[in-house]
């Protein structure tokens, strides 16, 4: 279930990717990547200016067992967050 | 892109979120084609499932080969024939080598493209390649095609699998998703 935008505004990453200037499918690579990393049931925020981005992580988080929050879009940047499951 | 993502996610609303896997998960290729900017889609479409934990086989025949080749001089263990050597001069020598598949004008438009992927962030398709063994992609070469071709095995890649067309329909029968480039 996704979080409104209030309440993804508070959340604090236990772990933030920078994909800034990286084109697809870098940061969901990245992503995938950074995910090991994250302690189970923490929040990783993927940071792109890719907006396929934006897709490509909720629907591998889907994938792969991990729970989509949302997603905030600032200033041609996404900032997706997701919280690891599996 | 809504529709797609619609159509990718449905079997597994239906089979319920990440519980029971199918049977038949992974993600089997071939490349046939030796062209820049199809090699470029193939690999990205490689990563992006080996990034969804499925698992990718990729079969390599004909022009595809070239991919493999090793750029730099390789010692044959045995002499090859004049025919095959000049298919090896002919054809692009490793990845680095290879031509868009439109707009080449003569190596201009690949140049062109190549800084464009620069500037843009895109991969490199060393960086691609790269990246898909990492992620534990299969690399199979064709060994009919490569004989054909008089491509000998020192001259691809090290660590990739070599086989024939059972290798490749094993692989296709193991996939949900079958891609011919």
């Amino acid at each position: 279930m996704t979080l409104d935008m209030e309440h993804l505004r508070l959340l604090k990453a236990d772990k933030t990717v920078d994909a800034r200037g990286v084109a697809c499918p870098g940061p969901l690579l990245e992503a995938k990547r950074a995910v090991t990393a994250v302690p189970m049931h923490g929040v990783m925020e993927v940071i792109s200016s890719d907006e396929g981005t934006t897709e490509d992580v909720p629907l591998w988080a889907r994938k792969v067992g991990h729970e989509y929050l949302g997603t905030i879009a600032d200033a041609g940047l996404w900032h997706i967050f997701v919280r690891k499951e599996k | 892109m809504v529709g797609m993502a619609e159509a990718a996610t449905a079997p597994s609303a239906v089979s319920g979120l990440g519980t029971a896997e199918p049977r038949a998960s992974g993600m089997a290729m071939v490349i046939f084609s030796g062209d820049l900017d199809k090699a470029l889609a193939a690999f990205i479409i490689a990563n992006g499932a080996a990034a969804m934990d499925i698992p990718v086989s990729i079969f390599f025949t004909f022009w595809g080969l070239n991919i493999l080749r090793k750029e730099g001089p390789v010692t044959l263990k045995s002499p090859k024939s004049t025919t095959e050597k000049m298919f090896g001069w002919m054809m692009p020598r490793g990845m680095s080598h290879l031509k868009l598949s439109k707009l080449n004008m003569a190596g201009l438009g690949t140049r062109m493209i190549k800084n464009r992927m620069g500037e843009k962030k895109v991969m490199s398709l060393a960086h691609l390649v790269q990246m898909a063994r990492d992620q534990g992609v299969r690399l199979i070469a064709c060994t009919m095609t490569m004989d054909l071709m008089g491509i000998r095995r020192e001259e691809l890649l090290d660590g990739i699998d070599f086989g024939g067309v059972g290798t490749f329909v094993a692989a296709a029968d193991d996939s949900r998703s079958t891609l011919f480039i």
